[in-house]
């Protein structure tokens, strides 16, 4: 479904992307990890087209997507969300799963029919809002959300544009133990047609839902396989820890401040 | 969603506005001067407000607007109302063509470019004095009725000319708002960075909002025109340009009627001060603006929808 | 013909230097804090009034009024800083627009009220006046001395920020103000520092003036947008990109008064624009 092709980029001396490969065939669950500065959501950024790669190719659903805008790529059927919440403070919840839904469908130039005119467009996002267990509070702004209902709405952000490709930048980021529960269903929840990648350090969610990791050390791709032949290559322990004797890597990321 | 019927409130204020006829009737032309200046503040809020581009240069519209006015009556014919579509047409292509400058940019580079435009315009007016009178201004015309009202010394008819104006304007932007357009330019002044990720072409939306803007604020200019029968250079000047920000954060920007209300205190308290030097009044207007930004960061709709909260 | 392109470029580079001096601070605290201070040319009238009333009231001589002129503005800067501009840095645009524009307002008014609203003037010691002759032409010594001092100032200023410790600091604030604060750089005591040294230069920048463009009360607002145009064209945080960029003001506002005095201030804005348009991050801009 998507396919990235030998992706360089680099700014000055910095190399970010060193011929990075991809391959996410349609309906898995795949996840791309490594340390800090690993240039994992730089590589986000270079498939969502946020950022420009100096050579390589990026390949959805067969079309070559390499030129195109970013908002041409959501179109095409390749959302994300943000690692920091990157949300509408001002917005409802309602409002904002609704623009999304209004993009989609090519309706938001519309400037002369009020809003209450558009009553399917708004369903739709109401429901988009109960798949992921928001609807106890759609009027209610956005910036006084909790946290983890702020992260469950940028997922609902990325869905209400109906993707075929979903990339979930860190979704736990900052979850504490007891409010990731939901998280996780809403993950578990998601269309076993959509293809997900998760960047992701909290390797529980890595190895609860990924069928095959992805591990980028300094730009590149260093090794990719099962969990369990992640969990035992002696590099990727070396990569994270040093070496150990424990076959599980299990750590979790600092929650943001 | 945001509720998009008529508040009580909404009412009384533009029944209100019919005041002035029965209550000053001495004062009609000020309140003229009110509403074109309201009628501006609003063009601003659209983008300022409701899409986060700051400009330092909206008089660039509002002059256009003034001056092709002018120009017809001087030259062509009198007959206003057609005068006030042509005036917001061309003031809407300038916006328009502008536009597709304008939305690339961000922060410091955008706020140079509004204000290099608006210098750059004022700077040509200037300089072209065999069109626009130079310095002296536009002279020379006059605009005796719309629709068979005559214009008279009392102000009366430029009151009315201008207030329904006015009010049809709102109207369209109050439309814009509740749209599905508006929520998509408060998407993109609450985050920029979202917007495309859900696959909004937000330099599109942007570029609209902006040559809406340009109309309405060319319209404003128009209806200075009419009502005064003169153009001068300062319908282009950064004093307008600044005024206009200073009235619309006064009232509260992404409000609808923060525009209106900062336009009828801020023009009411200059009448009020009129014999003041000019710079003792700008004393008083940068004490406000100081005010205005440590304590009440939404103007005063702001504070008093912050106010009501609080209550609940 | 020649000659009279050699005394454009001579006035254009002095009025440049000058230009730099009022606006090298405003690129820098720019630069290290995203902060739009509208009220940089406050500061240069400050120093500008200080010298007046220190020569016309005090009998001082003219170039022992600089320092005076440097630390009013500086000393003033410290307590704004310190109330008002902390409070704002991370403020939006707008908002630190509009708080600056009222603090410029207030000062202009306050200027008015203390000094009238007259062209003040400050008389020039001997060698300072006059004309050099050389070539077929003649160089104004002020003109010459300003250059000189242009000149000195920006060595200066590369110096201390290339070569000591506190201008590496600055520099990397300038850079990448996290990262900065994360190697343990105490990023506000900088910034302080930075702003008040910017407000003193543009206050020696306001008393230079006074002998090329006047000083009156609205000198704050008029010089205000040249300033915003060599800071934005400069590129923020950058030393030499506002002295780069105060010259190619400078020779293209001279170059146009003489040349194009039909165009008026056109020519600037244009080129303002047009650079914008190109690079608007600045010619040497990072951000």
């Amino acid at each position: 479904m998507l396919s990235v092709k030998s992706v360089n980029k680099k700014f000055g001396s910095l190399v970010v992307a060193q011929d990075v490969g991809l391959e996410l065939p349609q309906g898995v669950r795949h996840a791309l990890i490594g340390p800090n500065g690993a240039g994992k959501t730089t590589l986000i950024n270079l498939v969502t087209g946020m950022l420009a790669p100096d050579a390589g190719q990026i390949v959805l659903g067969g079309e070559d997507i390499t030129g195109l805008k970013p908002e041409a790529r959501v179109r095409r059927g390749l959302a994300r969300t943000f690692q920091i919440n990157t949300l509408f403070p001002q917005l409802t919840a309602l409002e904002s799963v609704a623009l999304a839904v209004l993009e989609r469908d090519g309706h938001a130039h519309n400037w002369w029919r009020g809003l209450a005119r558009f009553g399917a467009e708004v369903d739709e996002a109401a429901s988009i809002l109960q798949s992921l267990n928001l609807q106890k509070s759609p009027h209610r702004l956005t910036r006084e959300l909790a946290y983890g209902e702020q992260r469950l709405l940028e997922i609902a952000l990325a869905l209400a544009t109906r993707p075929r490709v979903l990339l979930l930048d860190e979704p736990a980021a900052g979850v504490p133990k007891d409010e990731s529960a939901e998280l996780f269903a809403a993950i578990a929840g998601l269309s076993s047609a959509l293809t997900v990648l998760f960047i992701e350090h909290d390797m529980d969610v890595v190895f609860r839902f990924a069928t095959r990791i992805h591990v980028m050390v300094g730009g590149r791709i260093l090794v990719e396989g099962t969990p369990d032949d992640i969990a035992r290559d002696p590099r990727v322990r070396e990569v994270y820890l040093g070496k150990t004797g424990t076959d599980h890597v299990s750590f979790r990321k600092p929650p943001l401040g | 969603m945001a509720n998009a019927n008529v508040k009580p409130l909404e009412v009384v204020f533009w029944l209100a506005a019919l005041l002035p006829f029965v209550v000053t009737p001495n004062y009609l032309s000020l309140a003229s001067q009110i509403a074109i200046t309201a009628l501006f503040a609003l063009s601003l809020d659209l983008i300022l407000g409701y899409a986060g581009i700051v400009s330092l240069g909206h008089a660039a519209f509002f002059g256009v607007g003034a001056y092709t006015a002018g120009l017809i009556a001087k030259h062509y014919w009198v007959e206003p109302l057609s005068g006030l579509v042509l005036a917001g047409l061309a003031a809407g292509l300038l916006g328009y063509l502008t536009s597709h400058i304008i939305v690339r940019f961000r922060h410091l580079a955008l706020i140079m470019l509004t204000l290099g435009f608006g210098l750059l315009l004022l700077e040509a007016a200037n300089s072209a004095s065999a069109l626009t009178g130079g310095a002296d201004g536009l002279q020379g015309f006059r605009v005796p009725a719309v629709l068979g009202f005559k214009f008279d010394l009392y102000g009366t008819t430029a009151y009315a000319y201008a207030l329904i104006v006015l009010f049809l304007c709102f109207l369209a932007s109050r439309r814009i708002i509740h749209s599905p357009f508006g929520l998509a330019l408060r998407g993109i002044r609450e985050n920029a960075t979202r917007m495309p990720a859900i696959g909004a072409p937000s330099r599109a939306h942007l570029r609209k909002a902006y040559t809406i803007a340009a109309v309405m604020a060319g319209i404003a200019g128009a209806l200075l025109t009419h009502t005064t029968s003169t153009v001068s250079l300062e319908v282009l000047s950064f004093g307008r340009s600044a005024d206009v920000l200073v009235i619309l954060i006064l009232g509260g920007a992404g409000r609808l009627y923060g525009g209106p209300l900062g336009a009828i205190i801020y023009m009411v308290a200059r009448d009020q001060f009129s014999g003041l030097n000019p710079q003792y009044w700008y004393f008083w207007i940068g004490l406000l603006l100081v005010a205005v930004v440590m304590f009440l960061p939404n103007g005063i709709l702001g504070g008093l929808s912050a106010f009501r909260k609080k209550r609940q | 013909m020649f000659s009279s392109l050699a005394g454009v470029l001579f006035d254009g580079f002095a009025y440049g230097m000058l230009l730099f001096l009022l606006s090298v601070g405003l690129s820098v605290t720019l630069g290290m804090m995203n902060f739009v201070n509208l009220a940089h040319c406050s500061f240069a009238m400050i120093g500008g009034y200080a010298t007046v009333t220190l020569v016309n009231k005090a009998g001082w001589p003219f170039l022992a009024t600089l320092p005076a002129a440097f630390l009013a503005a500086a000393l003033v800067a410290v307590p704004l800083e310190r109330v008002f501009f902390r409070r704002l840095y991370r403020a939006s645009d707008l908002d630190q627009c509009l708080l600056t524009i009222g603090l410029v307002f207030i000062s202009v008014a306050a200027f008015a009220w203390f000094y009238t609203s007259d062209q003040q003037s400050a008389p020039l010691p001997a060698f300072l006046q006059g004309s050099i002759h050389a070539g077929g032409m003649s160089f104004a010594q002020y003109r010459i001395f300003l250059i000189a001092f242009g000149l000195a100032a920006m060595g200066f200023l590369i110096f201390g920020i290339e070569k000591t410790r506190f201008g590496a600091r600055v520099r990397a604030a300038v850079d990448n103000q996290r990262m900065a604060r994360g190697l343990g750089i105490d990023v506000d005591r900088a910034f302080t520092i930075t702003f008040t040294l910017g407000a003193g230069l543009a206050g020696l920048g306001g008393a230079l003036a006074i002998q090329v463009v006047g000083l009156d009360p609205t000198f704050a607002l008029a010089y205000l947008v040249y300033v915003l145009i060599v800071v934005a064209v400069g590129g923020l945080g950058s030393i030499g990109g506002s002295f780069a960029a105060a010259v190619v003001l400078g020779v293209s506002d001279m170059a146009g008064k003489y040349y194009f005095p039909w165009l008026g201030a056109f020519l600037i804005y244009l080129v303002m624009v047009a650079l914008l348009m190109w690079r608007p991050l600045g010619l040497f801009g990072k951000r």
